[in-house]
């Protein structure tokens, strides 16, 4: 058999596992859809010029295969044809450049109505805190962290009082709002990630880092941690249930607040001093 | 050997007058190079064992031993990935594989791979062996160094080795190295074993430079007469480009692996903020891990260039011979190797688009990275467009050159995915990126080895291997490695992160259970096949074809030494004189389909040679 043929088969054979592939995302649950509508278009222009160089490589093996009496052709350039094809390459490339960084603009634009949430990451789980009635997240400081104060929150910053603590390695969040993730970790590198919402980032010891989307379909996800963590990082999930506005309220309400925790540790201070004194 | 030679200008005054062409336009000074400015290379000579094989100056002995150690490396590279396949391929059959021994085998077969096969591969092995050959010099210009060179890489590969008889075994931090996990409890091998790595990777570096600067000096220096910078083959250009990336990127890796080592033995805090680890407050503080990420990549993605321009040069030359065409648009496919080369240092946070930078670092990396999808793809246009109107050979070289192009083009493309940022977001950290850059970094550049080693294994053995045991080679790594990485993509798509020793039920990546029983299937027959090679070289020497000089017919001056396999000295009494670049195939006018880079024009002088 020709060595043609097989690259050949190979070209289209490409070409049919893409098409009828049953391994494709999952369907997008957040605002992030043109980030696909990108992969799309790369997949065209991109997978198009994957095609057509494969396909001219396989028809010069065909065309020009050895023949004793056959003499290639001698011309070591072609000034116009060069041009003509780094322009062409130019104008692809472009095409599929700007989409890219527009979209990435509004990546790193978060929206102002956008609900800040605190995600902490530490070996191998992820703790989530929200903003209390003051709309503003407490400062943190790392040290602060201990059994009293799971967040290490600054105790002198009035921010941090109201603040509401998930109890819950399940993150519940509102359809349709923007959500701007503030990720941190204690300890090692971490990455707060679901896959339908396409959106990630880095979570780095030592400096707080952001992301957002908006979720804009109900249901249940799971998050998985995609930067190695160490030993326990393919163990490392947590989850993010989206619902509706009032389901969405219901559940807050039964969190706890920060200044709920205060108050419980000196309610617990004051008898432990009463039961110490009598 | 400097008596022999003492006379060397005036052989090289008169070999300019060697025109008894009487070919009608000759004239007197057609065949003029100018002559020589500098005397003959004194070489040492060695006559023990030992000084021939073992601490041996001569860079070709010095290539071959650069290269099997490489490959070494790659089979135990290769096992790891065995072992990794063997866990996600079918979880729990190999009980002895636990998370802790999954994430050293990624480590120690990602390291390895890159820097201890490839790169030792590339430069050590075919650029020790080729560049003094090319150019025509008698050997590197340091031959002493360069001995020294090898043996700092031996070391350098011990210490690696060593790392997995330590307690904890070797490093299972991922081949990046990323901090703060690296030297903390809760990664393997966070204490002998990473210091054993940063250790090996310094005395890698350190052995690298002076490899290194004799294949740069060499290049410049040493060129034979008439081997101007425009007539070197496209192999010693892509070699040469690497090798100047590797001085200048290298430095980056060095001192992130001393920086990273103090860090773990004095307590320094380089990459280290306040960390909380099991409820105790360490006593690091204020480092910043995301610095060590960009002296990583910024070392790490020239790395990606240092493998893949020498790939560039040889598949070049490999295409031309054996489509008996001259390599289409010479010039351009330097610039392009240089031009790739100069970009490929503004382009490193491409791979930290999402490792908590600044963002807006964002626009201006993907806008370097894409620019440079133009000289590469002038590059494989150059390629496709010497295949057309050749006159192809289709032997077992020609068939690794073919794989190249389909897996080169294919991981390239993918690269455009990855490198523009928002695209990255989705896919950065999945399985689309593992098969990315195995199509782009690790198969393709493997395809141009393989080429390479069937090309000119007739130049340093002296036999044919065998053409059939070849072609089984070929197919079985092609299409095996193909449908590895191919389908592997398409779990990127759906999200299954990357570095997971084991999914669980992930309600979106059980139906990749399937497919990631097949790939482990198909990594276990590639990995097998590589021993056809192993087996075929064995037999070749033994009883092999013999191949005489030039069998290809090439006009590259490897080629045309006084004896085949060349000697210590390569030239034997006098230097090859260069008069044309080495791809005048099938030029018109011509008697044979070759003229070689030592044909002096009054011999050809009727044909329409164009560039010279």
């Amino acid at each position: 058999m020709h060595p043609g043929i097989i690259f050949f088969l190979v070209i289209l054979g490409s070409i049919l596992f893409h098409i009828f592939t049953p391994w494709y995302w999952t369907d997008v649950a957040s605002n992030w859809g043109g980030m696909d509508d990108t992969i799309t278009l790369t997949f065209w222009i991109g997978g198009g010029v994957f095609v057509a160089v494969c396909l001219f490589m396989v028809y010069c093996v065909f065309k020009f295969s050895y023949k004793e009496n056959r003499k290639a052709e001698y011309k070591p350039e072609d000034k116009k044809l060069e041009k003509i094809l780094t322009w062409a390459t130019t104008l692809g490339v472009v095409a599929l450049l700007a989409p890219g960084l527009v979209i990435w603009n509004s990546y790193v634009n978060v929206p102002k109505n956008a609900l800040e949430v605190d995600v902490m990451a530490w070996q191998w789980g992820w703790q989530y805190r929200l903003p209390g009635k003051d709309g503003k997240l407490g400062t943190t400081q790392v040290v602060n962290v201990n059994d009293n104060n799971p967040f290490g929150i600054n105790l002198d910053d009035p921010y941090g009082k109201d603040d509401v603590m998930i109890q819950s390695d399940v993150l519940n969040l509102e359809n349709n709002v923007p959500v701007k993730i503030l990720l941190r970790s204690v300890d090692v590198l971490h990455n707060w990630y679901v896959p339908q919402f396409r959106a990630k980032m880095d979570a780095v010891p030592g400096i707080v880092t952001f992301y957002w989307f908006e979720p804009n379909k109900t249901g249940e996800f799971e998050v998985l941690c995609v930067e190695y963590c160490g030993v326990g990082h393919y163990a490392m999930r947590g989850g993010v249930i989206v619902q509706e506005t009032q389901e969405y309220n219901k559940w807050l309400d039964q969190q706890e607040l920060f200044s709920d925790l205060i108050a419980k540790q000196e309610k617990m201070e004051t008898e432990k001093t009463k039961l110490v004194k009598k | 050997m400097s008596e022999d030679y003492n006379d060397n200008k005036t052989i090289h005054a008169q070999s300019s007058e060697t025109m008894g062409g009487g070919s009608a336009g000759v004239t007197p000074d057609m065949d003029y190079v100018r002559p020589a400015e500098i005397a003959d290379q004194d070489l040492y000579h060695g006559h023990s064992f030992i000084t021939k094989w073992i601490f041996c100056q001569d860079a070709k002995v010095i290539g071959v031993q650069y290269f099997l150690l490489a490959t070494f490396t790659g089979v135990v590279g290769l096992i790891l990935s065995w072992l990794m396949r063997l866990q996600l391929g079918f979880p729990g059959a190999a009980g002895f594989v636990t998370a802790e021994h999954y994430y050293q085998f990624v480590t120690m077969h990602g390291m390895i791979m890159v820097v201890y096969f490839l790169t030792a591969l590339f430069l050590g092995g075919f650029g020790n062996y080729l560049i003094p050959l090319m150019v025509g010099a008698r050997d590197m210009v340091f031959p002493y160094l360069n001995m020294v060179s090898f043996w700092s890489f031996f070391v350098a590969v011990a210490v690696l080795m060593a790392s997995f008889f330590v307690p904890g075994g070797p490093t299972g931090a991922g081949w990046t190295l990323y901090p703060p996990q690296t030297i903390l409890e809760g990664t393997p091998g966070s204490g002998a074993g990473i210091l054993l790595m940063c250790l090996s990777l310094i005395l890698f570096v350190a052995g690298f430079t002076m490899g290194g600067l004799n294949y740069l000096i060499t290049v410049l220096q040493a060129r034979t007469r008439g081997m101007t910078l425009m007539r070197m083959p496209l192999t010693v250009w892509g070699i040469f480009t690497a090798t100047v990336l590797a001085m200048l990127a290298f430095p980056a890796l060095l001192v992130g692996a001393l920086m990273m080592s103090l860090d773990k033995v004095l307590g320094t805090s380089f990459f280290m903020p306040t960390i909380l680890k099991a409820g105790e407050v360490l006593e690091y503080g204020g480092g910043s891990p995301i610095l060590f990420q960009h002296l990583f990549w910024f070392f790490g993605h020239p790395e990606v260039y240092i493998v893949a321009l020498p790939a560039f040069g040889i598949i070049s030359d490999l295409i031309s011979v054996h489509a008996r065409k001259n390599i289409f648009g010479y010039r351009m496919m330097v610039w392009a190797i240089v031009g790739i080369g100069a970009l490929s240092f503004f382009v490193w946070a491409h791979h930290m688009y999402v490792s908590g930078m600044n963002p807006w670092f964002g626009f201006f990396f993907a806008t370097t990275t894409l620019i440079i999808a133009v000289p590469t793809a002038m590059k494989v246009y150059n390629w496709i467009l010497t295949l057309w109107r050749g006159n192809i050979r289709m032997n077992t070289v020609m068939l690794w050159c073919l794989g190249f192009i389909v897996t080169f083009v294919n991981g390239g493309i993918t690269g455009i995915f990855l490198g523009n940022v928002s695209v990255d977001v989705p896919l950065s950290d999945t399985y689309f990126v593992v098969a990315h850059f195995h199509m782009v970094m690790g198969i393709a550049p493997l395809m141009v080895i393989m080429g390479a080693v069937y090309h000119w294994f007739p130049l340093v053995a002296g036999r044919f291997l065998s053409e059939k045991l070849g072609k089984w080679h070929f197919w079985l790594t092609f299409l095996g490695a193909y449908s590895i990485y191919f389908p592997m993509h398409y779990l990127g798509f759906i999200g299954v992160p990357r570095r997971y020793y084991e999914m669980y039920d992930s309600p979106y990546v059980t139906s990749a259970v399937g497919m990631n029983e097949f790939i482990s299937l198909a990594a276990f027959l590639v990995g097998a096949a590589q021993f056809i090679l192993i087996y075929n070289i064995i037999k070749t020497l033994k009883t092999g074809k013999p191949a005489g000089k030039n069998p290809w017919k090439a006009n590259s001056l490897e080629w045309l030494t006084p004896t085949v396999p060349p000697e210590h000295g390569n030239w034997g009494d006098r230097l090859p004189v260069v008069h044309r670049w080495p791809y005048d195939f099938s030029v018109p006018g011509a008697k044979d389909d070759y003229i070689t880079q030592t044909t002096p024009p009054s011999e050809v002088s009727n044909t329409g040679v164009e560039k010279t």
